[in-house]
Order: structure tokens, then sequence, then C-alpha cells
């Protein structure tokens, strides 16, 4: 094995063009374990640390670019205003030493359909920028997911930057495990109002192959907003509205049966925080953002 | 490889480092500091918690030589970097733990109890204050998460003064302990804060 250190964004993009195996490491909280546990053994692992851009993030007039290496703890304490969703998630991420380590570049590269920021990512609306030395591309996270444990990546490209679009309304994350802490999601939920486009997106997690939007859910409540002028009168979402949201949300996975859960139950659970979820950020969007629901102390109980 | 590092406030450098090797693995096996213990290997006990240039990590989730020119404090080094924390010198200015003597260690309650002012500077410190505080609350049993918890705690009161118990059980939220149920843990954080706080309250800062 060999271990490349490179000093530069320029030279990351270099080593891995010339050794397209290399696995790069950042936090190093998945690919440490698949070492240690022997279920590895890469020729080349690309140390990404000393790579200064990548730890660092911008906050923008409508988006917050956010370096693929920052990590979970930074997004949690700085980010929380801008990227409400993605706060939420990764503070269930593993435990504060995971999450002072991992990041969502590390989610993204691993691409487990398991993974706690693709809901909250797929909720927000993001662009992933990934580069090789023969260029750079924006690929939308929709896309981004190609299968179980599979991305979009070229073996000579890297995740550079994650452009997440900042909240212009409420959003919400929530997860099934079996404590708050320490554990990998039996399946995750995530949506954000965008009252500017008057549009409602969700993301789905450990549900199906890959994490994903549920459009249809998506499509219905949209129309069925804008049909009773609900964004206008920030009246309470009636019952009908709220449970045909969740049906559609629970038809849009595919899930397996596993250890962590059965497939009939995933279903079921998905439904019911698709249900709960679009209660807490429509009553934040009604009280005008002051909802009683914020992101300290952690993602609510569904 | 070759990795050059600081350990407990001493340059150290780590010769035939393998290069999926972990920082566990080179802290216990090549220099000779097993006080950060070696459970699941996959993050999800806290056992190894040490402090990565002041941050609490998994030492067996980080590679070896993600380490290099970087200042890395185990459970060893604690008390040390707990008095120099307090009389306001960066991790290592006030002489560090020398390794030699961390591994000479052993549990004396007498010498605990003389305190740190007996120990020359650069030596054995006697016990920090969240240490002492595991030994009177009876937050240790067989002892095998201790050093972890121990790092985790001394840097939740490090960052949070007065936490809450909230708090505690959220920056403990990744340390395992299958003895004790937890409650002397979180009974030995609150004691360590407390004592913390009457000693600062005391000299006035």
């Amino acid at each position: 094995m060999d271990f490349l250190r490179p000093a530069s964004w320029e030279e990351a993009l270099a080593a891995k063009a010339e050794h397209p195996t290399a696995v790069p490491i950042a936090g190093g909280t998945d690919v440490m374990v698949e070492i240690n546990f022997d279920h590895r053994r890469p020729a080349y692992l690309l140390d990404l640390n000393r790579v200064a851009e990548l730890h660092a993030y911008e906050v923008g007039e409508e988006n917050v670019r956010l370096g693929a290496s920052v990590p979970y703890t930074r997004i949690i304490e700085d980010l929380r205003t801008e990227l409400p969703g993605l706060a939420l998630a990764g503070h269930t991420v593993g435990s504060p030493q995971i999450r002072n380590r991992g990041s969502v570049g590390g989610n993204l590269g691993a691409a487990s359909p398991a993974g706690d920021s693709h809901p909250a990512l797929l909720a927000a609306g993001t662009e992933i920028e990934v580069a090789s030395v023969r260029g750079t591309r924006f690929i939308p996270v929709e896309e981004f997911y190609t299968g179980v444990k599979r991305n979009a990546l070229e073996p000579d490209e890297l995740i550079k930057t994650v452009h997440i679009k900042k909240a212009s309304g409420p959003q919400q994350f929530s997860k099934v495990g079996t404590r708050n802490a320490m554990v990998i999601a039996v399946c995750a939920f995530g949506i954000a109002l965008h009252p500017e486009t008057r549009t409602v997106r969700t993301g789905i997690g450990s549900a199906a192959p890959t994490p994903l939007r549920a459009t249809a859910a998506e499509e219905f409540l949209d129309a069925a907003l804008a049909e009773g002028g609900f964004w206008e009168s920030g009246k309470t979402i009636t019952p009908s509205i709220a449970r045909q949201f969740a049906e559609l949300v629970s038809g849009a996975c595919n899930p397996i049966d596993d250890v962590r859960g059965s497939a009939r139950y995933r279903r079921h659970a998905v439904g019911i925080m698709a249900r709960r979820t679009l209660g807490w950020t429509w009553d934040e969007y009604r009280s005008g953002g002051r909802g009683a629901r914020s992101t300290e102390g952690g993602a609510q109980c569904a | 490889m070759r990795v050059n590092f600081r350990v407990n406030g001493r340059p150290h450098e780590a010769d035939d480092v393998w290069e999926g090797e972990s920082l566990l693995y080179v802290l216990r096996e090549r220099m000779g500091l097993p006080g950060s213990k070696n459970a699941c290997e996959q993050g999800e006990c806290g056992s190894c918690t040490v402090r990565l240039d002041g941050v609490p990590v998994c030492a067996c989730l980080v590679a070896a030589g993600q380490c290099e020119g970087r200042e890395v404090v185990t459970v060893e080094g604690l008390a040390d970097y707990a008095r120099d924390r307090a009389a306001g010198c960066a991790a290592g200015a006030c002489g560090g733990t020398n390794p030699d003597a961390a591994q000479r260690w052993r549990a004396d309650p007498g010498k605990a109890a003389q305190g740190a002012a007996d120990s020359p500077a650069g030596e054995h410190a006697g016990l920090s204050t969240i240490q002492q505080a595991f030994i009177d609350a009876g937050a240790v049993q067989c002892g095998f998460c201790t050093p972890g918890l121990l790092v985790a705690a001394d840097e939740l009161i490090e960052r949070v003064p007065q936490p809450s118990d909230a708090d505690i059980r959220e920056a403990l939220s990744g340390n395992l302990c299958r003895c004790t149920g937890y409650e002397k843990i979180l009974d030995a954080v609150r004691l360590a804060a407390a004592r913390e706080e009457s000693q600062t309250a005391g000299t006035g800062a």
C-alpha cells in the first residue's frame, strides 16, 4: 500500500489521475473501518487532509459552497441557519468523535443508501462539483447516486464542493434507529419547504437502493397546496392531504428486508415520518419561521 | 513509511509504519502507550478517544499517516495537558509528558493524593480533576472504557465549563461502558465541573 499526501487540490487531482484506484480518505470514518476489518486493501490511500479548500465553506447569495471534507460538527455549529435540514441530519451522525471527522463528501463518496446527509441534500436542492485533471462538472444530487454504494464519479474524479441551496423555508429531518447516537438509519426522511417557488422537496434514505426524492408525492402536494391557497392563507394542511402525501412517499420506497428492519416496516415508517415532518415544517411556516422546532438539541423524535 | 508528530507535547518519530495502520496501533504497539484502548476498531465504542489538534477523535479511525505534523494528546498525557491548560500554556509548552514516565506510571492513591504540586515539571503530574473525580464518584469498574471517557469528558469541561446533563450525555454518547450504567460517570463529570469551577473562582480568574 502507498500513502499519497497531496498538499494542494491540483496535486490531489494529479495523484488521482495517475492512480485511479486510489481510495480518497478524509475523516476516515468509513475507509478506516474497512481497512481495520480487512475488507479493503487499496493499493493507494489518497489523504485529503492537507487540501485546505476541502475544509472550507462559503455562504453565497443562493447557495452554501461546502467543501467536501468540512466535518459535520462545523455544519451543525456554523451553518444551521442556512442549512437547517443538513444540520439536523448531521446531528444524528454517529457520535461527537465521528462528527468531528466525518463529512458530506465522505457520505457522497461512499454513496450508502443509509448515509444521513442524503435526504437533507435531496430536499434542499444540491449540486455536486466534481473534478479531475480533465476538468470540472456539476452533477445534480439526484443523478449522483447510481446504485447501492455506487455514484456517478469517474475513476479519476474527486468530489470538491457540495453546492447546497440556502434554506428559504422550514426544513426537517427524521430518522428511525434503535438509539439516538451511533446508529445507522433503519430509514430516514428529509423535507424542505421552498415558499419562494411554492414547492416542497423530499428525500428518502435507507428505503431504496439509492437515496431518492418522492417526486409523485411532491407533485401531489405542490398541486394540492396551490389549489387550496395554502401558501397564501397559511391555514393548516388538511388531514386528507397529509395522509395522501404520506401514502405517496411510502409508495416511492423500494426497500429490502434486512437485520435492521423489514421492507414493510420501512415503507410504513417513512410514511409516518413524511406526515409528521410535513406537519412540523408547515407549523413553522405558518408561524412565520418562528417555529417551536429548531435545530437546537438535535433531531426530534418523529 | 515514517510519521513525525507530537504526542503529549513531545515530538515523536514513528518508523516502519504500514500505510493502512491506524493512529491507535502506532500509539499502543509502537510507542508503548496502551492507555487508549482497542476494542471495536470501527468508531462505535469510543475507548480509543484521543485529541487530534485538540479535537476528540477515535484513534482507530485516523490513519497514522494523517497525523504527520499534528498534535495528539492521549490519556497518558491528560493530567499534564490539564495542568498546562490551567497554567495557560499551549499544549506541550510546559514540558509535556515524558513517555518513559508514562509507561512506568502505576496507580498509587498516596501519590495521587499529594497532587500535582509535588511532581517535578515534565514528569508525572498526578491526576487531573476529571481523573480524580472518576475515582471519587466510583465511576470506574472494569476500567476499559475509562480512558476514552476521561479524554471526552475533559474536552467537554474545557469547552463547556458548566455542562448541563444534556451536554454531558451528548458529549459522552460515543463512549460505551458495559459495567456502570453510566450514572456514576455522569456524577463524576458533574463533580469535576464543580471542582474546576470552585478552583477558578478561588484564583479570581
